[in-house]
Protein backbone atom coordinates (compact mmCIF):
# COMPACT_ATOMS: atom_id res chain seq x y z
CA UNK A 1 0.00 0.00 0.00
CA UNK A 2 2.41 2.58 0.82
CA UNK A 3 5.05 1.80 -1.51
CA UNK A 4 2.12 2.08 -4.48
CA UNK A 5 1.45 5.50 -2.66
CA UNK A 6 4.91 6.28 -3.01
CA UNK A 7 5.44 5.47 -6.58
CA UNK A 8 2.07 7.42 -7.23
CA UNK A 9 3.12 10.34 -5.91
CA UNK A 10 2.83 11.81 -2.51
CA UNK A 11 -1.10 13.07 -3.27
CA UNK A 12 -3.87 11.43 -1.84
CA UNK A 13 -6.94 9.72 -3.35
CA UNK A 14 -5.89 7.90 -5.66
CA UNK A 15 -8.16 4.72 -4.82
CA UNK A 16 -11.16 6.35 -4.13
CA UNK A 17 -11.76 8.35 -6.97
CA UNK A 18 -10.44 5.78 -9.65
CA UNK A 19 -12.16 3.34 -7.68
CA UNK A 20 -15.45 5.25 -7.44
CA UNK A 21 -14.78 6.35 -10.90
CA UNK A 22 -14.26 2.74 -13.17
CA UNK A 23 -17.05 1.78 -10.87
CA UNK A 24 -20.02 4.97 -12.15
CA UNK A 25 -18.59 3.89 -15.62
CA UNK A 26 -19.43 0.56 -15.69
CA UNK A 27 -22.74 1.09 -13.92
CA UNK A 28 -23.91 4.13 -16.13
CA UNK A 29 -22.37 3.35 -19.20
CA UNK A 30 -19.70 0.18 -20.16
CA UNK A 31 -22.56 -2.37 -18.63
CA UNK A 32 -26.16 -1.04 -20.73
CA UNK A 33 -23.79 -0.52 -23.88
CA UNK A 34 -22.05 -4.35 -23.74
CA UNK A 35 -26.11 -5.25 -23.80
CA UNK A 36 -25.59 -3.96 -27.25
CA UNK A 37 -22.62 -5.68 -27.77
CA UNK A 38 -23.47 -8.88 -26.22
CA UNK A 39 -26.75 -9.58 -27.97
CA UNK A 40 -29.04 -9.68 -25.34
CA UNK A 41 -31.82 -10.52 -27.90
CA UNK A 42 -31.04 -13.60 -29.26
CA UNK A 43 -30.06 -12.47 -32.76
CA UNK A 44 -28.25 -14.89 -35.00
CA UNK A 45 -25.54 -13.86 -37.61
CA UNK A 46 -28.27 -14.45 -40.57
CA UNK A 47 -31.13 -12.67 -38.82
CA UNK A 48 -29.00 -9.91 -37.90
CA UNK A 49 -27.84 -9.69 -41.72
CA UNK A 50 -31.61 -9.65 -43.01
CA UNK A 51 -32.06 -6.42 -40.90
CA UNK A 52 -29.27 -4.73 -41.54
CA UNK A 53 -29.68 -5.28 -45.66
CA UNK A 54 -33.53 -4.51 -45.37
CA UNK A 55 -34.64 -2.12 -48.26
CA UNK A 56 -36.17 -0.01 -45.78
CA UNK A 57 -33.00 -0.29 -43.58
CA UNK A 58 -30.80 0.68 -46.10
CA UNK A 59 -32.63 3.35 -47.32
CA UNK A 60 -32.42 4.92 -43.47
CA UNK A 61 -28.37 4.72 -43.26
CA UNK A 62 -28.67 6.04 -46.93
CA UNK A 63 -30.57 8.93 -45.37
CA UNK A 64 -28.41 9.70 -42.03
CA UNK A 65 -25.32 9.20 -43.58
CA UNK A 66 -26.09 11.65 -46.70
CA UNK A 67 -27.94 14.67 -45.14
CA UNK A 68 -25.29 14.46 -41.88
CA UNK A 69 -22.27 14.60 -44.66
CA UNK A 70 -24.28 17.41 -46.87
CA UNK A 71 -24.75 18.95 -43.46
CA UNK A 72 -21.06 18.80 -42.25
CA UNK A 73 -19.33 19.73 -45.26
CA UNK A 74 -21.80 23.56 -45.92
CA UNK A 75 -21.36 23.68 -41.83
CA UNK A 76 -17.48 23.59 -42.39
CA UNK A 77 -17.64 26.45 -45.57
CA UNK A 78 -20.30 28.55 -43.41
CA UNK A 79 -18.30 27.94 -40.28
CA UNK A 80 -15.44 29.03 -41.27
CA UNK A 81 -17.05 32.70 -42.68
CA UNK A 82 -18.31 32.65 -39.12
CA UNK A 83 -14.75 31.87 -36.98
CA UNK A 84 -12.89 33.92 -39.67
CA UNK A 85 -15.20 37.65 -39.03
CA UNK A 86 -14.88 36.80 -35.28
CA UNK A 87 -10.93 36.59 -35.43
CA UNK A 88 -9.79 39.06 -37.59
CA UNK A 89 -12.32 41.79 -37.62
CA UNK A 90 -13.67 43.85 -34.84
CA UNK A 91 -17.39 45.39 -34.89
CA UNK A 92 -20.35 45.79 -33.46
CA UNK A 93 -22.14 43.53 -31.29
CA UNK A 94 -19.76 40.85 -31.75
CA UNK A 95 -19.57 39.73 -28.28
CA UNK A 96 -23.35 39.03 -29.03
CA UNK A 97 -22.40 37.45 -32.68
CA UNK A 98 -20.21 35.00 -30.73
CA UNK A 99 -22.38 34.11 -27.67
CA UNK A 100 -25.13 33.00 -29.77
CA UNK A 101 -22.83 30.61 -31.94
CA UNK A 102 -23.10 28.22 -29.04
CA UNK A 103 -27.38 28.08 -29.18
CA UNK A 104 -27.31 25.13 -30.91
CA UNK A 105 -25.77 23.50 -28.22
CA UNK A 106 -27.63 24.63 -25.40
CA UNK A 107 -31.02 24.51 -26.94
CA UNK A 108 -32.98 21.48 -26.51
CA UNK A 109 -33.13 19.85 -29.88
CA UNK A 110 -37.07 19.38 -29.51
CA UNK A 111 -37.36 22.89 -29.47
CA UNK A 112 -34.99 23.00 -32.85
CA UNK A 113 -37.17 20.63 -34.54
CA UNK A 114 -40.52 22.49 -34.14
CA UNK A 115 -39.39 25.57 -34.61
CA UNK A 116 -37.63 24.75 -38.11
CA UNK A 117 -40.60 22.84 -39.29
CA UNK A 118 -42.39 26.24 -38.27
CA UNK A 119 -40.38 28.25 -40.64
CA UNK A 120 -40.08 25.87 -43.56
CA UNK A 121 -43.11 24.22 -43.61
CA UNK A 122 -45.46 25.34 -46.46
CA UNK A 123 -47.31 27.75 -44.45
CA UNK A 124 -44.24 28.86 -42.82
CA UNK A 125 -41.62 31.71 -42.77
CA UNK A 126 -39.44 30.55 -45.63
CA UNK A 127 -41.17 27.67 -46.66
CA UNK A 128 -44.47 30.31 -47.90
CA UNK A 129 -41.93 32.24 -50.09
CA UNK A 130 -40.59 28.87 -51.99
CA UNK A 131 -43.59 27.05 -52.11
CA UNK A 132 -44.83 28.91 -55.18
CA UNK A 133 -41.14 28.03 -57.06
CA UNK A 134 -42.37 24.88 -56.31
CA UNK A 135 -39.30 24.13 -53.85
CA UNK A 136 -40.12 22.14 -50.57
CA UNK A 137 -38.22 21.82 -47.78
CA UNK A 138 -39.99 20.46 -45.06
CA UNK A 139 -40.64 16.93 -45.13
CA UNK A 140 -37.77 16.23 -47.44
CA UNK A 141 -34.07 15.61 -47.36
CA UNK A 142 -33.65 19.29 -47.47
CA UNK A 143 -35.34 20.20 -44.25
CA UNK A 144 -33.54 16.84 -42.55
CA UNK A 145 -30.17 18.91 -44.11
CA UNK A 146 -31.15 21.95 -42.36
CA UNK A 147 -32.07 20.61 -39.38
CA UNK A 148 -28.27 19.30 -38.95
CA UNK A 149 -26.92 22.14 -40.19
CA UNK A 150 -28.44 23.87 -36.97
CA UNK A 151 -26.80 21.41 -34.80
CA UNK A 152 -23.64 21.04 -36.86
CA UNK A 153 -22.62 24.87 -37.20
CA UNK A 154 -21.19 25.19 -33.65
CA UNK A 155 -18.76 22.27 -33.87
CA UNK A 156 -16.95 23.79 -36.84
CA UNK A 157 -16.61 27.35 -35.43
CA UNK A 158 -15.20 26.27 -31.96
CA UNK A 159 -12.39 24.11 -33.63
CA UNK A 160 -11.67 26.42 -36.35
CA UNK A 161 -11.52 29.67 -34.01
CA UNK A 162 -8.43 29.31 -31.34
CA UNK A 163 -6.50 27.34 -34.33
CA UNK A 164 -7.31 30.81 -36.40
CA UNK A 165 -6.78 32.91 -32.96
CA UNK A 166 -2.95 31.10 -32.79
CA UNK A 167 -1.93 31.42 -36.29
CA UNK A 168 1.18 32.71 -36.82
CA UNK A 169 1.14 36.16 -38.05
CA UNK A 170 4.58 36.60 -39.86
CA UNK A 171 3.87 33.72 -42.59
CA UNK A 172 1.40 35.98 -43.47
CA UNK A 173 3.18 39.28 -43.88
CA UNK A 174 5.96 37.10 -45.34
CA UNK A 175 3.61 35.77 -48.02
CA UNK A 176 2.60 39.32 -48.55
CA UNK A 177 6.77 40.96 -48.80
CA UNK A 178 7.10 38.14 -51.59
CA UNK A 179 3.84 39.81 -53.01
CA UNK A 180 1.31 37.39 -53.00
CA UNK A 181 -1.93 38.59 -52.91
CA UNK A 182 -4.24 38.85 -50.28
CA UNK A 183 -6.37 35.49 -51.80
CA UNK A 184 -3.73 33.68 -52.72
CA UNK A 185 -1.84 34.09 -49.43
CA UNK A 186 -5.42 32.87 -47.91
CA UNK A 187 -5.43 30.23 -50.64
CA UNK A 188 -1.82 28.50 -49.95
CA UNK A 189 -0.66 30.08 -46.49
CA UNK A 190 -4.13 30.21 -44.26
CA UNK A 191 -6.11 27.27 -45.75
CA UNK A 192 -3.48 24.86 -45.36
CA UNK A 193 -3.53 25.80 -41.88
CA UNK A 194 -7.24 25.76 -41.21
CA UNK A 195 -7.76 22.19 -42.42
CA UNK A 196 -7.24 19.49 -40.33
CA UNK A 197 -9.60 22.20 -37.78
CA UNK A 198 -12.01 22.17 -40.90
CA UNK A 199 -11.90 18.25 -41.25
CA UNK A 200 -12.57 17.73 -37.18
CA UNK A 201 -15.27 20.59 -36.90
CA UNK A 202 -16.92 18.43 -39.84
CA UNK A 203 -16.25 15.18 -38.44
CA UNK A 204 -18.13 16.41 -35.20
CA UNK A 205 -20.72 17.93 -36.82
CA UNK A 206 -21.35 14.65 -39.16
CA UNK A 207 -21.25 11.96 -36.48
CA UNK A 208 -23.14 14.03 -34.43
CA UNK A 209 -25.66 14.59 -37.47
CA UNK A 210 -25.62 10.69 -37.61
CA UNK A 211 -26.86 10.36 -34.24
CA UNK A 212 -29.18 13.38 -34.28
CA UNK A 213 -32.76 12.60 -33.34
CA UNK A 214 -34.85 15.33 -31.98
CA UNK A 215 -34.10 18.35 -34.45
CA UNK A 216 -35.29 15.93 -37.44
CA UNK A 217 -38.27 14.04 -36.68
CA UNK A 218 -40.91 17.09 -36.79
CA UNK A 219 -39.26 18.14 -40.28
CA UNK A 220 -38.31 15.07 -41.65
CA UNK A 221 -41.72 13.82 -42.03
CA UNK A 222 -40.47 10.27 -41.70
CA UNK A 223 -41.84 8.93 -44.70
CA UNK A 224 -40.09 4.66 -45.30
CA UNK A 225 -37.58 4.77 -48.18
CA UNK A 226 -37.41 8.84 -48.11
CA UNK A 227 -36.93 10.89 -45.26
CA UNK A 228 -36.56 8.03 -42.28
CA UNK A 229 -33.59 8.67 -40.39
CA UNK A 230 -31.41 5.46 -38.89
CA UNK A 231 -32.19 6.30 -35.28
CA UNK A 232 -35.98 7.05 -35.87
CA UNK A 233 -36.06 3.89 -37.72
CA UNK A 234 -34.77 2.07 -34.23
CA UNK A 235 -37.34 4.23 -32.51
CA UNK A 236 -40.16 3.26 -34.59
CA UNK A 237 -38.52 -0.74 -34.75
CA UNK A 238 -38.85 -0.42 -30.65
CA UNK A 239 -42.58 0.90 -30.84
CA UNK A 240 -43.20 -2.28 -31.88
CA UNK A 241 -41.26 -4.35 -29.81
CA UNK A 242 -39.40 -5.44 -31.91
CA UNK A 243 -36.14 -5.44 -29.36
CA UNK A 244 -33.93 -7.47 -31.99
CA UNK A 245 -34.45 -5.34 -35.69
CA UNK A 246 -34.06 -2.49 -32.88
CA UNK A 247 -30.56 -3.80 -31.80
CA UNK A 248 -29.49 -4.85 -35.48
CA UNK A 249 -29.94 -1.48 -36.60
CA UNK A 250 -28.37 0.03 -33.53
CA UNK A 251 -25.36 -2.10 -33.88
CA UNK A 252 -24.81 -1.47 -37.86
CA UNK A 253 -25.45 2.25 -37.19
CA UNK A 254 -22.78 2.47 -34.81
CA UNK A 255 -20.13 0.10 -36.67
CA UNK A 256 -20.24 2.17 -39.62
CA UNK A 257 -19.98 5.72 -38.12
CA UNK A 258 -17.08 3.99 -35.97
CA UNK A 259 -15.36 3.33 -39.58
CA UNK A 260 -16.21 6.61 -41.04
CA UNK A 261 -14.56 8.18 -38.23
CA UNK A 262 -11.51 6.15 -38.31
CA UNK A 263 -10.87 6.90 -41.81
CA UNK A 264 -11.49 10.73 -41.08
CA UNK A 265 -9.02 10.58 -38.32
CA UNK A 266 -6.52 8.55 -40.57
CA UNK A 267 -7.19 11.09 -43.42
CA UNK A 268 -6.68 14.28 -40.69
CA UNK A 269 -3.41 12.27 -39.67
CA UNK A 270 -2.37 12.37 -43.20
CA UNK A 271 -3.12 16.22 -44.05
CA UNK A 272 -0.86 17.04 -40.57
CA UNK A 273 1.90 15.27 -42.25
CA UNK A 274 1.98 16.78 -45.65
CA UNK A 275 1.47 20.35 -43.71
CA UNK A 276 4.65 20.11 -42.10
CA UNK B 1 -22.10 13.08 -30.44
CA UNK B 2 -23.27 16.33 -28.52
CA UNK B 3 -20.70 18.47 -27.71
CA UNK B 4 -18.94 20.68 -25.32
CA UNK B 5 -18.02 23.97 -25.93
CA UNK B 6 -14.12 24.97 -25.31
CA UNK B 7 -13.92 27.11 -22.76
CA UNK B 8 -11.55 29.49 -24.22
CA UNK B 9 -12.94 31.29 -27.76
CA UNK B 10 -13.75 34.65 -28.99
CA UNK B 11 -12.53 38.44 -28.15
CA UNK B 12 -8.98 37.90 -28.83
CA UNK B 13 -7.61 41.09 -29.91
CA UNK B 14 -4.93 40.22 -32.90
CA UNK B 15 -2.50 42.44 -33.22
CA UNK B 16 -3.36 44.91 -36.07
CA UNK B 17 -0.81 44.18 -39.03
CA UNK B 18 -0.74 45.74 -42.13
CA UNK B 19 -0.30 42.04 -44.08
CA UNK B 20 -3.41 41.11 -42.00
CA UNK B 21 -5.69 43.62 -42.56
CA UNK B 22 -7.98 43.11 -45.40
CA UNK B 23 -9.40 46.54 -47.19
CA UNK B 24 -12.22 47.75 -45.36
CA UNK B 25 -14.89 46.39 -48.38
CA UNK B 26 -14.11 42.99 -48.06
CA UNK B 27 -14.25 43.14 -44.72
CA UNK B 28 -17.16 44.71 -44.29
CA UNK B 29 -18.65 41.86 -46.77
CA UNK B 30 -17.50 39.00 -44.85
CA UNK B 31 -19.62 40.62 -41.52
CA UNK B 32 -22.34 41.38 -43.77
CA UNK B 33 -22.25 37.19 -44.84
CA UNK B 34 -21.60 36.41 -41.51
CA UNK B 35 -24.29 37.89 -40.27
CA UNK B 36 -26.63 36.94 -42.56
CA UNK B 37 -25.63 33.14 -41.98
CA UNK B 38 -26.18 33.79 -38.00
CA UNK B 39 -30.00 35.65 -38.87
CA UNK B 40 -30.74 32.59 -40.98
CA UNK B 41 -29.42 29.61 -39.03
CA UNK B 42 -29.95 30.65 -35.43
CA UNK B 43 -31.49 33.94 -34.77
CA UNK B 44 -34.84 32.85 -37.09
CA UNK B 45 -35.53 29.68 -35.08
CA UNK B 46 -35.35 31.20 -32.24
CA UNK B 47 -37.60 34.29 -32.99
CA UNK B 48 -40.10 31.91 -34.30
CA UNK B 49 -40.19 30.25 -31.35
CA UNK B 50 -41.00 33.02 -29.08
CA UNK B 51 -43.36 34.57 -32.34
CA UNK B 52 -45.47 31.28 -32.40
CA UNK B 53 -45.95 31.04 -29.05
CA UNK B 54 -47.40 34.20 -28.35
CA UNK B 55 -49.30 34.08 -31.78
CA UNK B 56 -52.76 33.95 -30.02
CA UNK B 57 -52.28 36.10 -27.00
CA UNK B 58 -51.05 36.21 -23.55
CA UNK B 59 -53.91 34.61 -22.38
CA UNK B 60 -53.26 31.32 -24.33
CA UNK B 61 -49.24 31.56 -23.33
CA UNK B 62 -49.82 31.16 -20.08
CA UNK B 63 -53.28 28.62 -20.17
CA UNK B 64 -50.38 26.04 -21.68
CA UNK B 65 -47.70 26.95 -19.52
CA UNK B 66 -50.27 26.49 -15.97
CA UNK B 67 -52.02 23.49 -17.45
CA UNK B 68 -51.48 20.90 -14.83
CA UNK B 69 -49.91 18.68 -17.56
CA UNK B 70 -47.41 21.41 -18.17
CA UNK B 71 -46.49 21.57 -14.66
CA UNK B 72 -45.88 18.19 -13.90
CA UNK B 73 -43.76 18.12 -16.73
CA UNK B 74 -41.88 20.47 -15.54
CA UNK B 75 -41.61 19.11 -12.38
CA UNK B 76 -40.45 15.86 -13.77
CA UNK B 77 -37.63 17.45 -15.59
CA UNK B 78 -36.62 19.64 -12.80
CA UNK B 79 -36.43 16.68 -10.48
CA UNK B 80 -34.49 14.99 -13.06
CA UNK B 81 -31.64 17.29 -13.47
CA UNK B 82 -32.01 17.74 -9.43
CA UNK B 83 -30.37 14.10 -9.60
CA UNK B 84 -28.35 14.25 -12.52
CA UNK B 85 -26.60 16.86 -12.13
CA UNK B 86 -24.87 16.32 -8.74
CA UNK B 87 -23.90 12.73 -9.78
CA UNK B 88 -22.49 13.30 -12.58
CA UNK B 89 -20.50 16.49 -10.99
CA UNK B 90 -18.90 14.40 -8.32
CA UNK B 91 -18.26 11.53 -10.91
CA UNK B 92 -16.44 14.17 -12.84
CA UNK B 93 -14.41 15.61 -10.27
CA UNK B 94 -13.38 12.14 -8.84
CA UNK B 95 -12.93 11.23 -12.44
CA UNK B 96 -10.97 14.34 -13.47
CA UNK B 97 -8.49 14.04 -10.24
CA UNK B 98 -7.76 10.60 -11.02
CA UNK B 99 -6.81 10.80 -14.17
CA UNK B 100 -5.07 14.22 -13.96
CA UNK B 101 -3.23 13.65 -10.47
CA UNK B 102 -1.94 10.34 -11.06
CA UNK B 103 -0.07 8.59 -14.11
CA UNK B 104 -1.51 4.83 -14.79
CA UNK B 105 -2.02 2.37 -17.48
CA UNK B 106 -4.87 3.07 -19.18
CA UNK B 107 -4.93 6.68 -18.43
CA UNK B 108 -5.86 7.34 -22.34
CA UNK B 109 -8.99 4.21 -22.18
CA UNK B 110 -10.41 5.97 -19.51
CA UNK B 111 -10.57 9.05 -21.58
CA UNK B 112 -11.72 7.86 -24.28
CA UNK B 113 -14.45 5.61 -22.46
CA UNK B 114 -15.57 8.75 -20.84
CA UNK B 115 -16.15 10.38 -24.17
CA UNK B 116 -18.25 7.81 -25.27
CA UNK B 117 -22.29 8.55 -24.57
CA UNK B 118 -21.18 11.65 -26.62
CA UNK B 119 -20.21 9.33 -29.70
CA UNK B 120 -23.24 7.67 -29.27
CA UNK B 121 -27.22 8.85 -31.05
CA UNK B 122 -28.95 9.70 -27.84
CA UNK B 123 -31.63 7.09 -29.26
CA UNK B 124 -28.98 4.28 -28.46
CA UNK B 125 -28.68 5.60 -25.31
CA UNK B 126 -31.98 4.86 -24.44
CA UNK B 127 -32.03 1.72 -26.10
CA UNK B 128 -30.06 0.06 -23.89
CA UNK B 129 -31.12 0.61 -20.83
CA UNK B 130 -34.58 -1.36 -22.28
CA UNK B 131 -32.17 -4.13 -23.48
CA UNK B 132 -30.79 -4.52 -19.84
CA UNK B 133 -33.93 -3.18 -17.71
CA UNK B 134 -37.08 -3.59 -20.03
CA UNK B 135 -39.14 -6.71 -19.91
CA UNK B 136 -37.58 -8.75 -21.88
CA UNK B 137 -34.45 -7.72 -20.63
CA UNK B 138 -31.48 -8.85 -18.90
CA UNK B 139 -33.02 -7.90 -15.36
CA UNK B 140 -36.90 -7.83 -17.06
CA UNK B 141 -38.25 -11.08 -15.65
CA UNK B 142 -36.21 -10.29 -11.79
CA UNK B 143 -37.45 -6.89 -11.74
CA UNK B 144 -41.48 -8.07 -12.89
CA UNK B 145 -41.46 -10.47 -10.20
CA UNK B 146 -40.74 -7.85 -7.81
CA UNK B 147 -43.24 -5.01 -8.92
CA UNK B 148 -40.36 -2.84 -9.90
CA UNK B 149 -40.58 -0.80 -13.29
CA UNK B 150 -37.82 0.57 -14.42
CA UNK B 151 -38.52 1.48 -18.42
CA UNK B 152 -41.54 3.15 -19.17
CA UNK B 153 -41.24 5.36 -15.36
CA UNK B 154 -39.24 7.49 -13.46
CA UNK B 155 -35.97 5.10 -12.95
CA UNK B 156 -35.61 4.81 -16.45
CA UNK B 157 -35.87 8.61 -17.68
CA UNK B 158 -33.19 9.59 -14.97
CA UNK B 159 -30.72 6.65 -16.10
CA UNK B 160 -31.15 7.86 -19.98
CA UNK B 161 -30.42 11.17 -18.99
CA UNK B 162 -27.60 10.22 -16.50
CA UNK B 163 -25.71 8.68 -19.54
CA UNK B 164 -26.44 11.35 -22.39
CA UNK B 165 -25.12 13.76 -19.52
CA UNK B 166 -22.42 11.37 -18.10
CA UNK B 167 -18.66 12.92 -20.12
CA UNK B 168 -20.00 17.00 -19.52
CA UNK B 169 -18.22 17.80 -16.11
CA UNK B 170 -15.27 15.36 -16.82
CA UNK B 171 -14.70 16.64 -19.98
CA UNK B 172 -15.08 20.60 -18.82
CA UNK B 173 -12.32 19.39 -15.71
CA UNK B 174 -9.87 17.18 -17.18
CA UNK B 175 -7.79 19.56 -19.70
CA UNK B 176 -7.88 22.54 -17.10
CA UNK B 177 -6.43 20.57 -14.37
CA UNK B 178 -3.77 18.50 -16.44
CA UNK B 179 -2.63 22.28 -17.34
CA UNK B 180 -2.60 23.35 -13.33
CA UNK B 181 -0.39 20.52 -13.09
CA UNK B 182 -0.14 18.77 -9.16
CA UNK B 183 2.64 21.11 -8.08
CA UNK B 184 0.16 23.10 -5.58
CA UNK B 185 -1.72 20.49 -4.34
CA UNK B 186 2.01 18.60 -3.59
CA UNK B 187 2.77 21.46 -1.41
CA UNK B 188 -0.18 21.46 0.32
CA UNK B 189 0.90 17.81 1.17
CA UNK B 190 4.27 19.26 2.24
CA UNK B 191 2.84 21.74 4.42
CA UNK B 192 0.70 18.95 6.34
CA UNK B 193 -2.57 19.19 4.49
CA UNK B 194 -4.87 16.16 4.22
CA UNK B 195 -6.98 14.87 1.40
CA UNK B 196 -10.04 16.52 0.76
CA UNK B 197 -9.06 19.53 2.31
CA UNK B 198 -6.75 19.81 -0.20
CA UNK B 199 -8.79 19.49 -3.04
CA UNK B 200 -10.96 22.31 -1.25
CA UNK B 201 -8.02 25.02 -0.60
CA UNK B 202 -6.21 24.37 -3.42
CA UNK B 203 -7.46 22.93 -6.38
CA UNK B 204 -11.60 24.15 -6.19
CA UNK B 205 -10.33 27.62 -6.61
CA UNK B 206 -8.65 27.20 -9.62
CA UNK B 207 -11.11 24.98 -11.21
CA UNK B 208 -14.23 26.80 -10.26
CA UNK B 209 -15.46 28.63 -13.30
CA UNK B 210 -14.54 25.60 -15.39
CA UNK B 211 -16.32 23.33 -12.99
CA UNK B 212 -19.61 25.75 -13.11
CA UNK B 213 -19.49 25.90 -16.33
CA UNK B 214 -19.87 22.10 -16.84
CA UNK B 215 -21.94 22.20 -14.47
CA UNK B 216 -24.19 24.29 -16.43
CA UNK B 217 -23.77 22.65 -19.63
CA UNK B 218 -24.71 19.03 -17.91
CA UNK B 219 -28.23 21.04 -16.66
CA UNK B 220 -29.19 22.05 -20.17
CA UNK B 221 -28.28 18.89 -21.70
CA UNK B 222 -30.38 17.04 -18.44
CA UNK B 223 -33.34 19.53 -18.81
CA UNK B 224 -33.26 19.44 -23.19
CA UNK B 225 -32.53 15.68 -23.42
CA UNK B 226 -35.40 14.31 -26.03
CA UNK B 227 -34.62 11.07 -27.99
CA UNK B 228 -32.92 9.13 -25.06
CA UNK B 229 -35.97 10.25 -22.74
CA UNK B 230 -38.38 9.65 -25.48
CA UNK B 231 -37.26 5.46 -25.83
CA UNK B 232 -37.43 4.89 -22.46
CA UNK B 233 -40.34 7.34 -20.71
CA UNK B 234 -43.28 5.82 -22.27
CA UNK B 235 -45.18 9.17 -22.89
CA UNK B 236 -47.13 9.03 -19.83
CA UNK B 237 -48.89 12.86 -19.23
CA UNK B 238 -48.80 13.73 -15.87
CA UNK B 239 -46.35 10.98 -15.21
CA UNK B 240 -43.55 10.20 -17.59
CA UNK B 241 -43.49 12.81 -19.29
CA UNK B 242 -40.75 15.57 -19.43
CA UNK B 243 -41.05 19.37 -20.95
CA UNK B 244 -39.49 18.09 -24.13
CA UNK B 245 -42.11 15.59 -24.14
CA UNK B 246 -44.67 17.66 -23.16
CA UNK B 247 -43.68 19.88 -26.44
CA UNK B 248 -43.57 16.94 -28.86
CA UNK B 249 -47.37 15.92 -27.61
CA UNK B 250 -48.86 19.00 -27.95
CA UNK B 251 -47.31 19.81 -31.81
CA UNK B 252 -48.53 16.34 -32.70
CA UNK B 253 -51.95 17.68 -31.07
CA UNK B 254 -51.47 20.31 -33.64
CA UNK B 255 -51.73 22.62 -30.64
CA UNK B 256 -49.09 24.84 -32.09
CA UNK B 257 -49.18 27.80 -29.89
CA UNK B 258 -48.95 25.93 -26.62
CA UNK B 259 -46.21 23.80 -28.06
CA UNK B 260 -44.56 26.76 -28.19
CA UNK B 261 -44.87 28.44 -25.31
CA UNK B 262 -43.58 25.07 -23.62
CA UNK B 263 -40.77 25.60 -25.63
CA UNK B 264 -40.11 29.06 -25.39
CA UNK B 265 -39.57 27.90 -21.84
CA UNK B 266 -36.98 25.59 -22.95
CA UNK B 267 -35.76 28.64 -25.27
CA UNK B 268 -35.57 30.34 -21.52
CA UNK B 269 -33.62 27.86 -20.19
CA UNK B 270 -30.66 27.83 -23.27
CA UNK B 271 -30.31 31.56 -23.48
CA UNK B 272 -30.07 31.92 -19.53
CA UNK B 273 -27.06 28.71 -20.51
CA UNK B 274 -25.45 30.93 -23.14
CA UNK B 275 -25.52 33.96 -20.35
CA UNK B 276 -23.58 32.08 -17.52
CA UNK B 277 -21.34 30.65 -20.31
CA UNK B 278 -20.18 34.16 -21.21
CA UNK B 279 -20.26 35.09 -17.34
CA UNK B 280 -17.76 32.23 -16.28
CA UNK B 281 -15.78 32.34 -19.53
CA UNK B 282 -15.05 36.35 -18.58
CA UNK B 283 -14.73 35.37 -14.97
CA UNK B 284 -12.02 32.31 -15.79
CA UNK B 285 -9.45 34.38 -17.79
CA UNK B 286 -9.37 36.97 -14.84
Amino acid sequence: MHSSTTKRGVLPGFGLTMGYSVLYLSLVVLIPLSALLLNSTGLTWEKFWDIATDPRVLASYKVSFLTAAAAGLIDAVLGLLLAWVLVRYEFPGKGIFDAMIDLPFALPTAVAGVSLTAIYSANGWIGSLLEPLGLRIAFTPIGITLALMFIGIPFVVRTVQPVLQDLDAEVEEAAATLGASRLRTFRSVVLPELLPPLLTGFALAFARGIGEYGSVVFISGNMPMKTEIAPLLIMSKLEQFDYAGATAVALMLLLISFVLLLLINSLQRRIRKTAR
Amino acid sequence: MAGTVPMATGQSTTPRRSARKDSSVIKWVLVTAAGLVLLWLIVLPLAVVLTEALKRGWGVYVAAIRDPDALSALRLTLLVAAITVPLNTVFGVAAAWAITKFKFRGRQILVTLIDLPFAVSPVIGGLIYVLVYGSNGWFGPWLDERNISIIFAFPGILLATIFVTFPFVARELIPLMEDQGQQEEEAAVMLGARGFRIFWKVTLPNIKWGLLYGIVLCNARAMGEFGAVSVVSGHIRGETNTLPLHVEILYNEYQFSASFAVASLLLLLALVTLLLKGWFTRKSRH
